[in-house]
């Protein structure tokens, strides 16, 4: 089918053959990685900008090594910190940006809803590389991508989420991608990080990890931010860690043949012990490799389907 | 200088009127209410048929951000707005820089509305000064100025103790104190109500028990010292049903809606749109039929706007950054009339008491009825007029309402204060 959108904001706004389109198309961009020589000239002429309002280095570089791969010209645009606090507002910082004619622009923000704020005052495709606690699409995708290349399939698999969903723009992400796929999804952690009305999301809501991890064909672990105990939302790291964190003991009760995911940086020792996620169920940097796949396949889809 | 005004309905619950009459302004003041009225001479006579003829509205809540935030609205400004949307007087909140928490300011205020007011303009005092919730401000100064109520609109007093205080203080002067309810913890960060569609946004929430809590801690401090405690912007379920219950037990408790939250739900906050920020946030759909039961039962006393107008600039960035609130005083008469009266939702006598009568009660003003020697402060409806809300037109300084665009059937046409036509 043919892309039709002008930005990547959500996956709650895409179809499930739109998702499969770009998991189809990140599929064959996989090859390139393979090549001695890995650059095509698809996006030859094209400029892509990274706009990170918000420190990010796994993602930016991703989304660079994406572009590049493809021949875009990258330009990183790192604005620490908010945009009120440099004195300049987000719509002037794009408008600039705009005013420089760039074909793409990926937006990371602290602030749910900015990229979307973003798309509809810039005529150029705007990729939310992550926004708030609302959604980190492309994460979400390169999850999917994982699942299937493991898999086979997505369909009828049941995916548990564990950890901080309130806070979680991957989990929100990875809750609409799979839910349009077919996947059965669990999300489970302490009440006090499982958002209100949480199961209106399409999702199970459990409260004991070992019930939620028991049948899933995949985990998804969260990162715990260390501000969650300051803000008063679970009282230490060592007991979130005994209870919700991730043991080779606890994945005795698992299938044998499920995987382990999480959209990183790990905290070693909280939600995952370091067995866990150095063992075999661990596919993290599968993920990892498959981001920049994904990312070749977004940046293709929303600049490289128009005429240059 | 007399007026008359024609074969116009007129509704005046207050008097307990509702019927085509005339009615006679002299020297500013009512003079006569009814059928075939005989025009004096030189009498300027006003063809009201098929027009409403209503006792003039009163916004108990507004923020004319004079002085300090004279770039988003003035005393001029703000008070044209009023007569604009159908308003004869207004009150303003205090959280203005310097706060009105001193004489010299409410003097400020109340001298500006006389030589540049379009509309009365009442004045309302800080509680505690700075509104920093830790010291009472003068209030006796305050209220011999001419403040008729006593509020941190804005914030909420916190420390139960000094609010308790602060309503034994205000006794003598007969003011009753205006609750922004709002338990600072509970909301702690919250931008938007906490539900379903904050959770799918991303955004941070605040439980409709932010808002509960303290509902039910005024009223229990209003029953333990026999004040007049009034709730600013109530817009929740469990409110309504406080208040209600409060009023049963013969507490003196009274409450105020804004359009706003008996119009919209969360919903509306769905494509991260600033102009749908405001303290209290927009509840369930819900609370909104809550609010509006309570409105019609008299739970709820009045409508008030709110009207919290902020620039350009402070209202169309980031949703989590923006400022809160939105303008009402030229969309609240249309719209009600629009979405609540026209369908039947709440009938013309209720919505007219709501907006006249029923504020004037609550800050103990005058006005709200066409009885004989009132004030001339008299508010036209066409009921049949069409409207487009066009924020470029406002006569506010401010443009941020999240009903831009709306259309409808229903609109002030006239506004009449102390016997002169204001509408600008």
């Amino acid at each position: 089918m043919g892309w039709k959108r002008k930005d990547l904001l959500s996956l709650q706004d895409l179809e499930a053959a739109e998702i499969r389109d770009v998991l189809d198309t990140a599929g064959s961009m996989k090859e390139i990685a393979t090549r001695e020589i890995k650059k095509v000239p698809t996006l030859r002429g094209k400029t892509v900008v990274n706009l990170f309002f918000e420190a990010s280095t796994r993602t930016r570089t991703s989304f660079e090594i994406a572009g590049k791969w493809l021949s875009a010209d990258v330009v990183n645009f790192s604005a620490s910190g908010s945009s009120a606090e440099k004195g300049e507002s987000l719509l002037d910082t794009a408008k600039n940006i705009e005013a420089m004619s760039p074909d793409v622009v990926v937006v990371r923000h602290k602030a749910s809803g900015a990229p979307a704020l973003l798309a509809r005052h810039l005529r150029c495709a705007v990729v939310n590389a992550g926004d708030g606690a609302h959604e980190h699409p492309t994460q979400g995708l390169l999850d999917l991508l994982t699942i299937r290349e493991k898999k086979g399939h997505l369909e009828g698999l049941s995916v548990a989420i564990v950890g901080d969903i309130t806070h979680s723009r991957v989990a929100r992400s990875d809750i609409h991608g799979m839910k349009k796929m077919g996947i059965t999804v669990t999300v489970a952690g302490p009440p006090t990080l499982i958002p209100p009305a949480c199961q209106e999301l399409g999702v199970k809501v459990s409260h004991r990890l070992e019930e939620a991890i028991a049948h899933a064909d995949v985990i998804v672990m969260l990162r715990l931010q260390h501000e969650r105990m300051e803000s008063g939302l679970i009282p230490s790291l060592r007991e979130y860690s005994r209870v919700w964190g991730l043991s080779l003991d606890k994945l005795k009760h698992c299938r044998p043949d499920v995987l382990i995911m999480h959209p990183g940086p790990v905290n070693r020792g909280v939600e995952l012990s370091p067995e866990v996620a150095d063992s075999r169920y661990s596919v993290i940097l599968d993920q990892v490799t498959n981001g920049v796949a994904v990312r070749m396949a977004v940046l293709y889809l929303l600049a490289g389907s128009q005429p240059a | 200088m007399s007026l008359l005004i024609r074969q116009g309905r007129v509704v005046d619950p207050a008097s307990r009127i509702d019927g085509v009459q005339d009615v006679l302004v002299v020297d500013g003041r009512i003079g006569t209410v009814g059928p075939g009225l005989r025009a004096p001479q030189g009498t300027q006579v006003i063809d009201a048929a098929g027009k409403v003829v209503c006792p003039g509205f009163i916004d108990i809540h507004v923020h004319l951000r004079e002085p300090g935030f004279e770039y988003k609205e003035t005393v001029a400004s703000g008070t044209r707005a009023a007569a604009a949307g159908g308003f004869t007087a207004v009150a303003c909140m205090a959280n203005t820089v310097p706060v009105n928490d001193n004489r010299a300011v409410t003097d400020y205020i109340l001298a500006k509305a006389r030589v540049e007011g379009v509309v009365r303009v009442y004045a309302i005092g800080a509680v505690t000064r700075g509104l920093r919730g830790e010291q009472l401000a003068e209030m006796a100064e305050q209220a011999e100025a001419g403040c008729v109520a006593f509020s941190d609109d804005g914030r909420c007093v916190m420390n139960a103790a000094l609010y308790r205080r602060a309503m034994e203080y205000a006794l003598p002067f007969g003011t009753p104190l205006i609750s922004h309810a709002e338990d600072c913890h509970l909301a702690h960060g919250g931008v938007m109500h906490e539900g379903f569609v904050s959770t799918d946004l991303g955004l941070t929430g605040q439980p409709a028990a932010a808002e509960d809590v303290m509902v039910a801690r005024d009223i229990v401090l209003a029953e333990l010292t026999g004040a007049h405690v009034h709730i600013a912007h109530l817009s929740t379920a469990g409110a309504v049903r406080l208040v209600r219950d409060g009023k049963a037990r013969g507490v003196r408790v009274t409450a105020e809606v804004t359009p706003h939250h008996l119009l919209l739900t969360d919903e509306a906050v769905r494509d991260y749109d600033p102009n749908t920020k405001m303290q209290p946030p927009l509840r369930s759909n819900r609370d909104v039929e809550a609010v509006l039961e309570g409105l019609l039962d008299g739970t709820i006393d009045c409508v008030a706007t709110d009207h919290a107008p902020h620039a350009l600039s402070e209202k169309e960035g980031e949703f989590a950054e923006a400022a809160s609130g939105v303008v009402g005083l030229e969309t609240a008469v249309p719209l009600l009339l629009d979405r609540l009266v026209r369908p039947g939702r709440l009938d013309l006598s209720t919505f007219v008491a709501r907006m006249s009568s029923g504020p004037a009660r609550v800050l103990g003003l005058p006005g709200g009825s066409l009885a004989p020697g009132a004030a001339a402060d008299i508010t036209i409806l066409d009921l049949e007029r069409p409207f487009t809300v066009d924020p470029a037109a406002f006569h506010s300084r401010s443009r941020n309402t999240p009903f831009r665009g709306v259309t409808g059937t229903g609109a002030p046409i006239m506004t009449i204060v102390g016997g002169t036509v204001v509408t600008p």
